[in-house]
């Protein structure tokens, strides 16, 4: 078969293809090549596996991150203006529309807002947050959205363009002015991994905005749609339509308290388990992550410029 | 010259990944990107020999596995791949590569990887349900398929040129 082929490699077509007809037995794909590498495999799946959070393959991530983060923000700073140039091509039809759907919005906010119902013990529950709020002394760290995980690997996650030197640390709280982004997984000097909040490992200490109940926001991890679910610790509760989810916050954990998560879009409520499960449609669009901020503790010494809680750029 | 080999096979592994993570996103349909290291993997299985193509099939798949924002238990995309190099470094020895057939080897590669490294998910639980995985394995293959009459021909070309066996033919 190699014969034939060589003889007949002077056609455009083969010289193309090339190297595909000197094929002998030199070629025969070794299989104990195979067993050797499916074996390395199983054994870093297996080391990586048990070892969770300290596995032996954290210091190989940490140095290829080292590596490639840099080249990363790089790719995503030079293809930041062509992702652009969509939204100069939109019509001013599309533009009046964006302004009366925006409009509608307005005031049926503004309605929302001239009508809700507060009732004493929830404002006093709110000026309780804010303090709150206050006193945890929280900096913001701006950053941009570098890379994104894809869907084949199954895990919701980006890497940002701040790192160790911008004061970023594990388990920090990851915003954007929608709302709650998720919470960093490791850094390197120059990046850092988020964990989404719409990753199916991912769990959120969640409080209904209008009841204060207490449940743990988990996301789906679903290809076709963003939401998550909510479930409360007191299943007695039906959480209602349209409430708004905020983060319960802890002092040692992850997320910082008082942080939109999203809006109760539908309650479902299963006989077997007595529980009441709640779809969450956050209030982040996933799909476009470009600036987000992490939330560190106020004086944090950074490589950029960092938002202060009261608003002033330090 | 195989040292300059590995050099310019680990810098077409890492200019597939910065585009597969930072480029391809933005074109992704619900986060689909086209798996551009498998289609590396997979020219060089085509084009040169088979044992250097699956210790490439590897390292891309470690590649994969830990370069950020990589999040999944490590070594999953590495046997993939290893495997995904094996079965196109066979399937080359009995299809002459016309281009219809180089398509079936990616779409039958795309096919075979995105599935084992789906399958090993739903083994350490961190996986997604059937119907999603079913879902995007299907847009994967799609994709790889679409990009491959742009990618594998270059990537074939260059392999080959770098192959010292066809220096001596």
């Amino acid at each position: 078969m190699a014969g034939f082929g060589g003889g007949g490699a002077t056609g455009g077509r083969e010289r193309r293809w090339r190297g595909m007809d000197r094929l002998d037995s030199r070629n025969r794909p070794p299989r104990s090549l195979l067993v050797a590498l499916v074996l390395a495999s199983v054994t870093l799946i297996t080391l990586d596996f048990h070892g969770g959070t300290d596995s032996p393959v954290e210091p190989a991530r940490r140095v290829l991150g080292e590596a490639f983060g840099p080249v990363e923000a790089g790719t995503a700073a030079v293809i930041r203006p062509f992702t652009a140039v969509p939204s100069w091509f939109r019509t001013k039809g599309t533009l009046s529309d964006e302004i009366r759907d925006l409009e509608a919005e307005n005031s049926d906010l503004k309605s929302q807002v001239a009508t809700a119902g507060f009732d004493k013990n929830r404002l006093e529950e709110y000026d309780g947050l804010t303090q709150s709020a206050e006193s945890l002394g929280r900096a913001l760290v701006p950053a941009r959205v570098v890379a994104y995980g894809s869907s084949q690997s199954f895990s919701n996650t980006v890497t940002i363009d701040a790192g160790s030197q911008a004061g970023i640390g594990p388990d920090m709280t990851v915003i954007n002015n929608d709302g709650l982004v998720g919470r960093v997984l490791r850094v390197t000097r120059t990046t850092a991994t988020v964990l989404l909040i719409i990753d199916q490992e991912s769990n959120v200490g969640g409080r209904v905005g209008s009841s204060l109940e207490v449940g743990f926001v988990q996301g789906r991890g679903s290809v076709a749609d963003d939401e998550l679910d909510l479930r409360l610790v007191d299943d007695a509760v039906i959480p209602a339509k349209h409430d708004t989810v905020v983060t319960w916050g802890s002092a040692e954990g992850p997320y910082q308290r008082g942080v939109p998560v999203g809006r109760v879009t539908d309650v479902y409520s299963s006989l077997i388990e007595s529980s009441q499960r709640a779809v969450i449609e956050p209030f982040v669009n996933f799909s476009a992550l470009d600036v987000v901020g992490v939330m560190v503790p106020t004086g944090t010494t950074s490589d950029r410029a960092v938002i202060e809680a009261d608003g002033a750029m330090r | 010259m195989t040292r300059f080999r590995a050099v310019v096979a680990a810098l077409a592994i890492s200019v597939a990944l910065i585009l597969q993570v930072s480029l391809f996103p933005h074109f992704a349909w619900h986060g689909i990107v086209p798996n551009l290291c498998l289609l590396v993997v997979v020219a060089a299985a085509l084009t040169i020999n088979a044992p250097s193509a699956m210790l490439l099939g590897f390292a891309a798949g470690v590649a994969l596995d830990l370069v950020p924002p990589a999040d999944h238990v490590a070594g999953r995309w590495a046997l993939a791949l290893t495997v995904v190099a094996f079965l196109a470094a066979r399937v080359r020895q009995d299809v002459k590569p016309t281009a219809t057939a180089v398509i079936g080897t990616v779409a039958a590669a795309s096919f075979v990887g995105t599935s084992i490294f789906a399958l090993t998910g739903l083994l350490l639980g961190d996986s997604g349900s059937v119907p999603d995985l079913l879902l995007v394995i299907g847009v994967a293959v799609l994709w790889d398929v679409l990009l491959t009459p742009f990618v594998l021909p270059p990537l074939m070309r260059l392999f080959s040129s770098l192959d010292p066996q066809l220096a001596t033919a």
